[in-house]
C-alpha cells in the first residue's frame, strides 16, 4: 500500500509530474488581490480569509484532471484493479497522495499569503487550522470526481462542474471559520460542521468512488 | 483445474460479441485465442480478469490467482525501469525483482527512465512485471506486439518457465510462440453466428 503512495509522490516531484502548479497558481491569484481590490488595508483584511479559502479551493480544482487520467490513460489502472489492492484502497490512496503534493503546501504557504492581504493577526492560526480541516476533503472529493470522469476525453471541464457544488459546504464553512477566526468571534459552530464534513467525506467517499471506479473501467 | 469457464456470454459496448463459450484450463497447460479482430478476444479477457461482468455463464478460479497484461503496459513514463518493477513488486508482495530483470534482459536499461526506452524495451518493461505477481494464471493479450524476434524468444521462454511452474496461460496473439500451446477458435462462439440470416448484414 505505502508502493502506491511512493509511487505517486515521486511521480508528483519528477519532471512534468504537476506539483508546484497548484502553488503557483495559489500564489499569483493571492498576489494579483490586491491590485484588483486597490491598497485599502481595512477592505483587504476583511475579504482576507474569503480570498485565500477561494484561492485554495480553485489551486486544488486545477490539479484533479490528471488525479487518477494519467493512471488510465497508460494503463496503470485496469492493471491495479487485477492486482491484491482493493479498488477503494487505490482512491484513498490517490486522495492522500493528492493532498500531500497539493494540499499541504496550499496550508503551509497561506499563512504567508495572509501576511499579504493584511489578515488579522488572531487570523492566522484559524486560518490555517481551518485549511488543514478543509483540504483533505478537498482531495476527496475530486478524488470522487476523478473517478466518476476518468475515460472522458478532456473531461476536466465536466470534473470541474460535478466537483464544485460538493465543495461548497466546505468552503463556506471553512471560509467561516477562517473569518469568525480573523475576527476574534465564536467559531465552535462552523468549525464542528467543518470536521463533520470532513469526517463523514473521508469515511464514505472512498467506497463510492472505488464502486464508480469499477464501474467505469468495464 | 486452474481456470473453468462455461456456457460464457460477454458483451462490448451492451451487445454480445461471445456466447457460450466453455473451456478448462488445467495447470501447466497454455490455451491460444484464435479469432479475426473484433471477435471478442480482449473482451473475453478483460472479463476473466474481472474488468468487466459477463452477459451470462459461469467463471471459476481461486481468488487472486490471474495476472493481466493488456494492450497498455501500466509503465510510468518518469519513473525508471528498476522504480517501475519495484512498485508492482511491493504491490503483488514478490521480492525477486533480479529474476525479472534477467528474464527479459532488462538489467542494463535498470537505471534508464522508462521514457527513454523503445516501444519494444517498453513492451519487455511491461511483461517483466509479470513475473512479479506470483500468479499462477496469466491472461495475456497480444503480448508480442511491438517485440523483435529476439525478444519473442525471451517471452517464449518466460512462458514457458512458467508452465514448467505448474503455471497456465491464456493468450491472445496472432503469431505462434512455438509453444506446446492448444488452439482455441473463437468462431463458432460468435454470437449470433448460428442464427444469423446472409441478410442481416447488409439490411442492418
Amino acid at each position: 500500500m505505502i508502493a502506491l503512495l511512493q509511487r505517486d509522490l515521486r511521480l508528483a516531484t519528477r519532471a512534468g509530474g504537476g506539483f508546484g502548479l497548484a502553488l503557483v497558481f495559489f500564489l499569483i491569484l493571492v498576489l494579483l488581490v490586491p491590485f484588483g481590490v486597490g491598497p485599502d488595508t481595512a477592505v483587504l483584511a476583511k475579504i482576507a480569509p474569503g480570498i485565500l479559502w477561494l484561492g485554495a479551493l480553485l489551486a486544488c480544482l486545477l490539479s484533479l484532471d490528471r488525479l487518477l487520467a494519467l493512471d488510465w490513460e497508460d494503463g496503470a489502472l485496469e492493471l491495479l484493479a487485477t492486482s491484491p489492492l482493493p479498488m477503494e484502497a487505490v482512491i484513498a490512496l490517490k486522495a492522500l497522495a493528492h493532498w500531500l503534493t497539493t494540499g499541504l503546501p496550499l496550508v503551509l504557504v497561506a499563512p504567508v499569503l495572509g501576511l499579504m492581504l493584511n489578515l488579522p493577526g488572531a487570523g492566522y492560526i484559524w486560518l490555517t487550522v481551518s485549511l488543514a480541516l478543509g483540504t483533505p476533503t478537498l482531495s476527496m472529493i475530486g478524488c470522487f470526481g476523478a473517478a466518476l470522469t476518468v475515460g472522458i476525453k478532456r473531461g476536466g471541464l465536466l470534473l470541474s462542474l460535478l466537483v464544485l457544488p460538493l465543495y461548497v459546504p466546505t468552503l463556506i464553512f471553512g471560509a467561516e471559520v477562517a473569518r469568525r477566526g480573523a475576527e476574534g468571534l465564536e467559531l465552535a459552530t462552523p468549525l464542528l460542521l467543518l470536521v463533520g464534513i470532513s469526517c463523514g467525506t473521508i469515511a464514505l467517499l472512498p467506497f463510492a468512488a472505488g464502486t464508480v471506479l469499477k464501474m467505469n473501467l468495464r | 483445474m486452474v481456470l473453468s469457464v462455461s456456457s460464457l456470454t460477454v458483451s462490448r459496448a451492451g451487445r454480445p460479441v461471445l456466447s457460450d463459450l466453455s473451456f478448462d484450463l488445467m495447470a501447466g497447460q497454455a490455451l491460444r485465442l484464435q479469432g479475426r479482430n473484433g471477435i471478442g478476444k480482449t473482451t473475453l479477457l478483460r472479463c476473466l480478469a474481472g474488468l468487466q461482468p459477463p452477459l451470462a455463464g459461469r467463471i471459476v478460479m481461486a481468488a487472486d490467482s490471474l495476472a493481466y497484461a493488456g494492450h497498455a503496459d501500466g509503465v510510468k513514463l518518469q519513473l525508471t525501469v528498476l522504480e517501475n518493477l519495484r512498485f508492482w513488486a511491493d504491490i503483488f508482495g514478490c521480492w525477486d525483482i533480479e529474476r525479472a530483470l534477467q528474464a527479459f534482459e532488462l538489467g542494463p536499461l535498470s537505471d534508464r527512465l522508462a521514457g527513454t526506452l523503445s516501444a519494444g524495451q517498453r513492451r519487455r518493461l511491461g511483461l517483466a512485471r509479470l513475473l512479479l505477481t506470483n500468479r499462477p494464471l496469466w491472461l495475456l493479450d497480444e503480448p508480442t506486439v511491438s517485440l523483435d524476434d529476439a525478444s519473442v524468444t525471451l517471452f517464449a521462454a518466460a512462458v514457458y518457465d512458467h508452465l514448467q511452474a505448474e503455471g497456465a496461460v491464456l493468450i491472445a496473439s496472432h503469431i505462434d510462440l512455438g509453444l506446446p500451446a492448444e488452439v482455441l477458435a473463437l468462431e463458432p462462439y460468435r454470437a449470433g453466428s448460428t442464427t444469423s440470416t446472409p441478410f442481416d448484414e447488409s439490411f442492418s
